[in-house]
């Protein structure tokens, strides 16, 4: 059942549930950010309504700075504006930022040590019908393998909210992942949320197999736990680094049996720092559900989702396989 | 400050004291480059020693103007002139590329937290420099008064984000930022104009908003009104082009490419040394 002490959407399993895109939570948490805290500055190369930092520059225009199509300048120019003492939020889709400018973001950002946001959005193969080109599926890996990023990705748009606001005074670097898609909302705005903390968000007394989900798949992950009632715990894992290594080792131990779901390249991403994990302090068998060493291509979200394995169909085979494994 | 003939004397003194410092640095690393940090040295020492607002005693000081090494790699004229002006002591120069150094082959703030910024991969410091800028102009807008300097190369001219960076600081109109470009027109694999030819500069940069001073990079007088002209310009910001010698001072390293990315060795290093102190042999060494 729904981890009651998380005051979740009870209603998320309704025909009607709630959806909003995940970039609608960034757009709020960084307006209100704004208005808390006059350091705060939005830059955007080209996507600012797309990225939903539209409500930030339209609220505070001197704030603000479009780029235009040039994102290296984009991680650059907030490295700077960061040495200032501004806390930059950069925005454009995951594909270009942390994609394209990746040296950017290593060298002026996190070797300078510069307390910059980076919203990437578009991030997943749920992007659809843009295709192959605008479906980041590489960014968690790109990103949690630099020192001193923090790495974080909201299952819906409340929980974007969050991060987004708690990113302002981390003093680091932060990549924020968002989808474009609308999403189910699952979480409320009483659900806790702390940087670092992994969440169970479905609970049950002796699970045998433990999913762990981050991004918008976590939903899917709930419907099989659902469907499967009294079999699986599903954490919800929206801070990708720092890894909260207690919370999963905890479950390895309950469980015995790791599953992970991220829409995202298998090789890399947060299976694989999971993985890390649990080989270091309790291995215990895994399968991952992601996408295979492939590029995405054209299709509604939900084609996209099934074609690579993502949905619950592909998470029930997985729990079937895992539970063969001893 | 009043340029008197004594004090343009003193600097250019400064710039000779500067090269030799970088030349005996480099012998004891066994790696560096060579070239660019001796045909920057007159700048730097205008720099640090005239131009910049700046403290050594207090390197955090807030209103201090911020200057933006781009191409890291000449690091040891930037050490030395450093060290010269009192950041740390001179001999600390003899740990350059060491390991636990804090003069880092590469400038890098963890190290060495003096530093506005780490650099070494080419074509990043003008976009830094851009926010520098920026920041001041949503704090203060056009009145803001300090100044944000961005020494470039001319090879990082063939780096995109130069570019990007260049538009958008016309686009924004930051008179409060000058850029300098060492137009020594060399870079490793050869000479620029060989390797990606890039005049005319001047003109590039103008068609971006940019207003241009042209200058002698090894002029003292020259380099000074440049730096002090630039601030007179309203509604734009500046660049530049310091046209230098590549490996000025020792005749046997000027205009070489080569010497872009080695360092000298003992013996070349010493030869390098005697030509700077005796001026090219016009005058006598007090070390003799």
């Amino acid at each position: 059942m729904l981890n009651p002490e998380l005051k979740l959407n009870t209603k998320m399993f309704d025909d009607k549930i709630e959806q909003v895109p995940i970039r609608q939570g960034f757009g709020e948490g960084l307006l209100e950010a704004g208005e808390k805290n006059l350091q705060v500055v939005g830059l955007c190369a080209d996507l600012t309504e797309s990225t939903k930092m539209n409500l930030f520059a339209d609220k505070f225009p001197n704030r603000f700075i479009q780029i235009g199509v040039a994102e290296q300048n984009l991680a650059s120019v907030a490295s700077g504006l960061a040495a200032m003492g501004k806390i930059p939020f950069i925005s454009s889709y995951a594909m270009f930022s942390p994609g394209r400018n990746w040296e950017q973001i290593r060298t002026t950002i996190c070797y300078n040590n510069r307390p910059v946001k980076i919203a990437g959005s578009h991030a997943g193969i749920s992007v659809g019908p843009d295709g192959g080109t605008h479906q980041a599926i590489e960014d968690i890996a790109i990103t949690r393998v630099l020192p001193r990023m923090i790495v974080l990705s909201p299952c819906d748009s409340i929980e974007a909210k969050k991060t987004t606001l708690a990113s302002v005074d981390t003093g680091t670097p932060v990549y924020i992942r968002l989808a474009r898609e609308k999403t189910p909302v699952m979480t409320t705005v009483d659900t806790p949320f702390e940087i670092g903390k992994a969440q169970i968000v479905w609970v049950c007394e002796k699970p045998e197999v433990g999913i762990i989900a981050t991004g918008a798949l976590l939903y899917k992950a709930l419907l099989v736990a659902k469907e499967l009632e009294g079999k699986v715990e599903v954490m919800n894992l929206s801070t990708i680094k720092p890894l909260d290594e207690k919370a999963i080792v905890t479950l390895a131990k309950k469980t015995g049996r790791i599953i992970t779901v991220e829409e995202h390249q298998k090789m890399g991403g947060m299976g694989s720092a999971v993985a890390e994990c649990l080989a270091k302090n309790f291995p215990v068998p895994m399968e991952f559900i992601g996408v295979d060493d492939q590029f995405g291509q054209s299709g509604t979200p939900d084609e996209l989702i099934e074609h690579y394995g993502l949905g619950t169909k592909g998470i029930t085979e997985a729990v079937k396989r895992v539970l063969k494994r001893e | 400050m009043e340029l008197t003939e004594e004090k343009i004397n003193e600097l250019e003194k400064k710039a000779n004291d500067i090269r030799i410092l970088l030349i005996e640095a480099l012998i004891e690393a066994g790696s560096g480059h060579t070239a660019g940090p001796l045909d920057m040295a007159d700048i730097f020492t205008v720099l640090f020693f005239h131009t910049l607002k700046h403290n050594q005693k207090k390197p955090d000081w807030p209103e201090r103007d911020r200057l933006v090494l781009s191409n890291g790699h000449i690091c040891p004229v930037l050490y030395s002139t450093m060290a010269h002006a009192g950041y740390f002591p001179v001999k600390e120069l003899q740990t350059l590329r060491k390991f636990g150094s804090r003069l880092q082959g590469h400038p890098h703030r963890d190290f060495l937290p003096m530093l506005e910024t780490s650099s070494g991969p080419l074509g990043s410091g003008l976009s830094q420099a851009v926010g520098m800028a920026l920041a001041d102009k949503i704090d203060h807008g056009l009145t803001s008064a300090r100044r944000i300097y961005a020494l470039l190369s001319d090879g990082e001219q063939e780096c995109g984000q130069t570019w990007e960076a260049a538009m958008l600081a016309g686009k924004e109109k930051l008179h409060n930022l000058t850029a300098l470009i060492d137009r020594n027109n060399i870079q490793i694999d050869g000479y620029t104009e060989d390797v990606m030819p890039l005049e005319s500069l001047s003109d590039k940069w103008r068609a971006w908003n940019w207003h241009v001073i042209e200058i002698d990079g090894h002029n003292i007088e020259e380099i000074i009104d440049a730096f002090d002209m630039a601030k007179t310009i309203f509604g734009k910001p500046t660049v530049i082009i310091a046209y230098t010698i590549a490996g000025k001072g020792v005749p046997e390293f000027e205009r070489d490419y080569r010497w872009h990315g080695k360092p000298p060795n003992k013996e070349e290093g010493e030869m390098a040394i005697k030509e700077l102190r005796t001026l090219g042999g016009k005058i006598k060494s007090e070390h003799e």
